[in-house]
């Protein structure tokens, strides 16, 4: 997979803003993957070059962080939490629920595209358990009622 | 005349509606012509009433929860905005029960406060303890910390004062302020909390450090599962950078300090300093070898004092009132105040700050009103995915760094989570293996290799394969992790897991040998 004229472009301006920023290998991922959906494995070479790392030491930090893609996800991305505190709270059915509904395992995406089902450990809404987040947003308490509202609400906008 | 209307912007009342609450209610105020100063406050941290409106009164601020977005009709029919009593009346807010019985010092101001209003800040004892700092030397700035017996709230509990003293008698022209916002363990909300419901005093406490050890740069190492916070963080920093809290000479001091936020990236490792300073260097956040001391060699081999939310946004309150007032709550060596949260399997859940001493069983029924479910609670998990399990019986020990140690057990970061009697626990140890295999960094072999064969052995259990044999394999791995691994992800894994070996054998289908 080649990188797009446009991938290329963005890639490099992100290279050119961190470039003397100590450190900054994470704000430089973020910066790609926020911009693209996806930190491109084309991405590397130029990444090696400017900042003077080798492949290995990208493609190595890319894959140590669960939150790094390099591949591009649906439209939305749906995290279940699986944190002790939501399945004390039965998260485990809204798990399977997901799972179900949305056809995927984890790390997958519904054939339509539309949603990424990910797992997660804790968003920090523990008080309000099982919680979900679909894309930035919190969703606390949910039931198998509230996915679907949720996945409803993505589908239609 | 105007009506002044709290609605928090909390995440986790955001999670529950508050946004939807707080468009309904504005709207039906303009349908009715009735002019309403709405503020966007933190939360009060009475999580199972959120979203939670008050309405200032002139006997004080009177709470209705939770609300809905279909009874704001109703709310408007009983003249809430005038703190009648109707549907969802709750009484004076400070008056409730919850909020009544705790001792409030690091959240004192969290949920009365708009979090980005930084004269409302100033105004509820904001900045006294910067303004205090100034007028001292550095080194009595740290005794001022040690002398308030001030511990890492992060979960290890070291002395803060001693790390900073490190820090201080280190000598480079060049040292770092940390702040570990990398708040992964379940059943923790804490720095959240302070991060989106006060972030200022975050940013004094920061300050505050800075002067205290000679550092003019900080990093606020936050995860990326808390994009709100995020938000929050940057905005305030901004606000005080205008305000000359921020920047060169500040408050004409001759101090100089600045910071910025930096977001993680789902390592649940990263927690652990070390791992921190690796990942903040823009390495993979491998855990480092101790020595050197992050306080002797940390971020880019300078001198750095890591620390975590919590005890930065505690140090202003020390710094305010004296280490003496701070030394006074709290038992034993477990000095001052925890801002404990309620997670979980229960009816009431949020938080609650409490002088150290108070007991799980207070925690549990007193604030937590039982079982969400109505079932007995089998278990709770204190400290995060690393703490024991702790069953009915040890529900009496107090909240106390050493008690909790005598037990095999740790306070942590304060999170407690409560499970019900459908509980499996041996799944649940099971998935403190799984936990450690997915997030282990893999630098040692014990958590690396260890966590997998864990899963391994507990199958074999419940699988009633060479139970005896596996039991003790499975006791004998916990040791070589436990005595073994390179950082508390291994060396602490096993807590859980034998916790829950050791007082639920049952589930791990053990029934008869335990007799």
């Amino acid at each position: 997979m080649n990188l797009s004229e446009t991938q290329r472009i963005t890639i490099e301006k992100h290279v050119e803003t961190f470039l003397t920023k100590p450190g900054a290998l994470l704000p430089l991922m973020h910066a790609i993957q926020d911009s693209l959906g996806y930190i491109p494995e084309d991405s590397y070479p130029i990444i090696s070059s400017a900042y003077n790392l080798s492949i290995a030491e990208i493609h190595g930090f890319v894959t140590f962080y669960h939150h790094f893609r390099t591949s591009p996800s649906g439209k939305n991305i749906l995290q279940v939490c699986r944190a002790e505190s939501c399945q004390s709270m039965g998260s485990e059915s809204i798990e399977n629920y997901c799972k179900k509904v949305l056809g995927v395992d984890y790390h997958e995406t519904s054939k339509d595209g539309v949603i990424t089902l990910e797992p997660v450990y804790c968003l920090g809404n523990c008080a309000c358990s099982p919680s979900v987040m679909m894309n930035d947003k919190v969703i606390g308490r949910v039931t198998p009622e509230k996915i679907d509202n949720i996945i409803k609400a993505v589908k239609q906008s | 005349m105007t009506y002044k209307i709290y609605i928090p912007i909390d995440s986790t009342a955001l999670s529950l509606g508050a946004n939807d609450v707080f468009y309904a209610i504005t709207a039906e105020a303009k349908k009715r012509k009735i002019d309403l100063t709405v503020i966007r406050n933190g939360s009060r941290g009475l999580f199972w009433l959120e979203p939670l409106v008050e309405v200032e009164t002139k006997s004080g601020r009177v709470a209705f929860g939770p609300v809905t977005t279909n009874d704001v009709e109703k709310l408007f029919d009983q003249e809430f905005y005038l703190g009648k009593e109707g549907v969802l009346f709750l009484g004076l807010t400070d008056d409730l029960h919850w909020l009544k019985n705790q001792e409030r010092l690091t959240f004192a101001r969290v949920g009365i406060t708009d979090p980005l209003d930084i004269n409302d800040y100033e105004k509820h004892a904001g900045f006294n303890g910067l303004r205090k700092a100034i007028e001292l030397e550095p080194q009595l700035i740290v005794n001022e910390v040690t002398d308030s017996g001030l511990r890492g709230r992060g979960g290890a509990a070291f002395p803060t004062g001693i790390k900073w003293q490190t820090v201080l008698n280190t000598p480079s022209k060049t040292k770092y302020i940390v702040c570990n916002a990398d708040e992964g363990d379940s059943g923790t909300f804490s720095d959240r909390m302070i991060m989106e419901n006060d972030p200022f005093v975050l940013i004094e406490g920061m300050i505050i450090a800075g002067m205290a050890v000679g550092a003019e740069y900080g990093y606020i190492y936050l995860r990326s599962e808390y994009p709100d916070a995020q938000e929050v963080l940057n905005k305030a920093i901004n606000i005080a950078k205008e305000k000359g809290f921020l920047g060169n000479n500040i408050l004409s001091s001759g101090y100089n300090f600045d910071l910025e936020v930096t977001r993680a990236a789902g390592a649940y490792i990263c927690g652990e300093e070390t791992s921190l300073l690796e990942s903040l260097e823009g390495k993979r956040g491998m855990v480092r070898y101790k020595p050197p001391l992050p306080a002797i060699e940390g971020l880019y081999g300078k001198p750095t004092a890591v620390n975590n939310v919590i005890t930065l946004a505690t140090v202003p309150i020390i710094m305010d009132k004296g280490a003496s007032f701070y030394a006074d709550f709290g038992m034993g060596r477990s000095k001052g105040t925890l801002p404990i949260q309620l997670a979980g399997n229960l009816k009431q859940t949020g938080l609650i700050e409490k002088a150290f001493g108070i007991s799980l069983r207070e925690l549990l029924y007193d604030f937590g009103g039982g079982s969400f479910t109505g079932n007995p609670i089998k278990a709770v998990q204190v400290g995060g995915p690393l703490g024991a399990f702790l069953p009915e019986g040890q529900f009496d020990t107090p909240l106390d760094y050493e008690k909790f140690s005598e037990i095999n057990a740790v306070v942590g970061h304060g999170g407690i989570v409560a499970f019900d009697d459908t509980t499996d626990m041996a799944k649940m140890a099971r998935y403190s293996f799984e936990f450690c295999a997915i997030e282990s960094c893999g630098k040692c072999t014990p958590c690396r290799i260890g966590s997998t064969r864990g899963m391994e052995v507990i199958d074999k259990i419940k699988g009633g394969i060479d139970q005896d044999k596996n039991e003790k394999l499975l006791r004998d791995l916990g040791e070589t992790m436990v005595n073994g691994s390179l950082c508390a992800m291994g060396g602490m894994t096993p807590f859980p897991v034998i916790s829950a070996l050791n007082f639920f054998p049952k589930d791990f289908g053990l029934e008869k040998k335990k007799a």
